[in-house]
């Protein structure tokens, strides 16, 4: 794995808040939005520097569904679990994108290519079930239409 | 003078202080709330919403625990409301819990199990909670975790946090994924845990226990090969007689002999053998530090959960910390090499149980480098390295023991009793109180001023060392010479004196660290309950047999003494240092 360090701006951020409460929320928050996830060695590192337990930055990463443990997947398929989109199907939806990936909610597959996310509601629930791969939305999915959408992300590779 | 109010508990008026929690104005006025994740001093999550109380005025059911007391406050304890809240609340825990309470290692000692049957629950009336089982966490040579059984209340992270302020466990996720867990799921092995099972022991369930080892005891008791020896810590004497049934405070260090000796074990030996050797050369190397202006202070080196924490949080003070091995340790390289010359015994053929108060014992005889009797013997007799074999083999804590002894059908509380084997089975006095904070300071110094003035010490007990205090100071004056000295007991404590050290300010000469409130008596390998109350009673109990003790100085020690003139020949001589002697390697945080 490739070895990341905290980059000079969030050096420059930690001491900004590193005597502050609520200092390691702020802090983690940067790392996410930077790295897309909350990477093990940044873990580490912010630990030391500001003198938190790893244990408790572990806990504060898994409590909020906003900090990732995993890299993201170089697409990010959000499939939506609403009422509507659940009434129509998407819980047969969300296992057959299981089953062809391999995956879990919440993982990314080996290759880096996917992350799934099982998401409330995307706003067009006219056209449940709904699933979005980045920005494209695609509506009124049906179980045996989905490996055709997923290999076009393939393909593309 | 605490501020007075007066309330109504129950109809009753009554009056308390007014800083008082409602649970804690129940309790002292005779009124039993029943609890769960609360724990004295340690837990207040107010996690599992079964200390739920009345309050007259008030909306919703109050938390006893974490609500405090107001002049002229109405508090209804047992309602019908406030029962079926309580047993309401008790039941979905139940339904989250697996009910293998039978094969379960805390079967009589569960809190959850006694809770739910003093609350009359006859019935979970919903299904079982949907969850994943979790895998165990076996990663650690001391201890076991399993999430399964659960229940998080909190105490586990407390204790580890707060008393000891190791944190290597705190909750992960949310909702139904909450989990107590380490560093990214790694394991306790991988983490900066000390082993020191103050987690186990304030574990309401049996969610942390042991490593057990007592089916290898039994396989090498059975095989006739092995010359199976075994050593009793001190702390286990004043405490092992609670798994009987007798209360807490009772010394039954000779039905324990006798029923070891019944086991089947070829000698039962006294971890106060290497006691007394312990303090023969820390003392020495105390006198000599102290003679030689070498680094102090020094600090005691006896407690494996200690030592791992100064490895991982204070690699720095390493040198002042004493390189004597650990009774324990001592011993099996005693066992292993004297004891093996002068019996003719093949040392490979010896088997080294030792039974601690410990769980922390289980890693320290496991350390990559205890195995000193191996690189005694390695040339003498052509041994290879596959060969290799540990100075102590199996570490049981008090528990397991008691259940060895069970296993046997040894009707314990009835044994007349028997006396240790000679000559690894002779102690003093000064080697019971390693059993209590306080007391390897005070055996050390009974020797240090013997030897250092040629005196005999007429006032053996050192009183301002002893008791529950978190750290104790004092100055003692050995002919003149002012010797500060300071004994800290958990791990919290500690962190006070050794900040000090690094910082270089210590005003000590030598210091004693104990990683358990109250000492080894207080260890996770002990009984439970262990609370503050059963703290008290076994050291007094330790104190008690110090007393009975025809020597009460390690130097008197005669097994001691000839141990030095047939094999050792002096403290800190060359097979001291090869066979007694160790050292200490800074650990990362984790792997």
């Amino acid at each position: 794995m490739e070895h990341k360090k905290l980059n000079p701006e969030l050096v420059e951020l930690v001491q900004k808040w590193k005597d502050k409460e609520g200092n390691l929320i702020m802090i983690l928050h940067e790392i996410q939005n930077h790295h897309g996830y909350v990477p093990r060695e940044l873990s580490l590192e912010l630990s030391k520097m500001l003198d938190v337990p790893l244990a408790r930055i572990y806990e504060v990463i898994t409590f909020y569904n906003y900090f990732k443990l995993e890299p993201p997947g170089k697409h990010r398929i959000a499939l939506c679990m609403g009422t509507a989109c659940y009434l129509r199907g998407s819980a047969v939806i969300l296992e057959e994108i299981k089953s062809i990936l391999g995956i879990q909610e919440g993982q990314t597959t080996k290759d880096g290519l996917f992350y799934l996310d099982a998401v409330r509601c995307l706003g067009c629930c006219g056209l449940a079930p709904v699933v979005m791969i980045d920005n494209k939305v695609y509506g009124k999915v049906k179980k045996n239409e989905i490996a055709d959408i997923l290999s076009k992300y393939i393909k593309e590779e | 003078m605490a501020k007075n109010i007066s309330l109504k508990i129950d109809g009753k008026p009554c009056n308390c202080e007014a800083s008082l929690t409602v649970l804690e104005a129940c309790q002292k006025n005779g009124i039993n709330i029943p609890t769960l994740c609360y724990l004295k001093d340690i837990n207040k999550e107010a996690a599992c919403s079964i200390c739920l109380v009345e309050i007259k005025g008030a909306k919703n059911l109050a938390r006893s625990c974490v609500t405090s007391v107001k002049e002229g406050m109405e508090i209804a304890t047992n309602t019908p409301r406030v029962r079926n809240a309580r047993k309401l609340n008790m039941e979905l825990l139940l339904a989250g819990h697996p009910k293998d309470c039978l094969c379960c290692d805390r079967n009589q000692s569960c809190e959850l199990r006694k809770l739910a049957f003093d609350m009359g629950i006859s019935q979970v009336r919903f299904p079982k909670t949907i969850k994943t089982e979790l895998p165990l966490d076996t990663t650690s040579v001391s201890l076991v975790r399993d999430p399964n059984k659960c229940i998080l209340c909190g105490r586990c992270v407390s204790v580890c946090s707060g008393i000891q302020s190791v944190k290597a466990i705190d909750f992960s996720g949310r909702g139904k994924s909450s989990k107590v867990t380490t560093f990214f799921d790694s394991g306790l092995a991988n983490s900066v845990c000390v082993n020191c099972g103050q987690c186990l022991l304030v574990c309401p369930t049996g969610a942390i226990t042991e490593q057990g080892a007592t089916d290898g005891v039994w396989q090498e008791l059975a095989d006739p090969k092995k010359f199976v020896v075994v050593e009793v810590a001190p702390a286990v004497r004043a405490a092992i007689g609670e798994e009987f049934g007798m209360p807490a405070g009772t010394l039954a260090t000779a039905k324990m002999t006798q029923a070891l000796r019944k086991l089947g074990f070829a000698k039962v030996f006294d971890t106060q053998f290497s006691a007394d050797l312990t303090i023969m050369e820390e003392g020495y190397e105390l006198i000599g530090r102290i003679k030689n202006k070498g680094k102090l202070p020094l600090i005691t080196s006896c407690s494996p959960g200690w030592i791992k924490f100064a490895e991982h949080f204070f690699p720095g003070i390493l040198g002042h910390v004493s390189s004597c091995k650990s009774p324990q340790q001592m011993f099996g390289a005693i066992a292993k090499t004297y004891y093996a010359e002068k019996y003719n015994l093949d040392p490979r053929n010896i088997v080294v149980v030792s039974i601690m108060p410990c769980t922390a014992k289980k890693f320290e005889a496991k350390r990559p480098e205890m195995k000193s009797a191996f690189a005694y013997w390695k040339d003498k007799l052509s041994l290879k390295e596959s060969e290799s074999f540990y100075d102590v083999d199996y570490v049981l804590t008090t528990r397991e023991a008691s259940r060895l002894i069970k296993e046997a059908g040894i009707d314990f509380i009835n044994l007349a009793g028997e006396d240790f084997d000679a000559p690894l089975g002779v102690s003093t006095g000064a080697a019971v109180i390693f059993g209590a904070t306080g007391g390897v300071m005070e055996a050390a110094l009974r020797t240090a001023y013997e030897v250092l003035t040629g005196k005999n010490l007429e006032k053996v007990d050192f009183m301002e060392l002893r008791g529950l205090t978190g750290i104790k100071v004092a100055e003692v004056d050995i002919d003149g010479l002012k010797v500060k000295v300071a004994v800290a007991n958990s791990l919290s404590n500690a962190r006070v004196l050794l900040d000090e050290v690094k910082a270089g300010r210590s005003p000590y000469v030598f210091i004693e660290i104990m990683t358990c409130p109250g000492g080894c008596i207080g260890g996770a390998g002990q009984p439970i309950p262990t609370d503050e109350a059963v703290r008290l009673k076994r050291i007094e109990a330790i104190y008690r047999e110090d007393k009975n003790k025809a020597l009460r100085k390690s130097h008197e020690n005669p097994a001691v003494q000839a141990l030095y003139k047939e094999f050792l020949i002096k403290p800190l001589g060359e097979k001291s240092h090869h066979l007694l002697h160790t050292h200490y390697t800074e650990r990362k945080e984790v792997k």
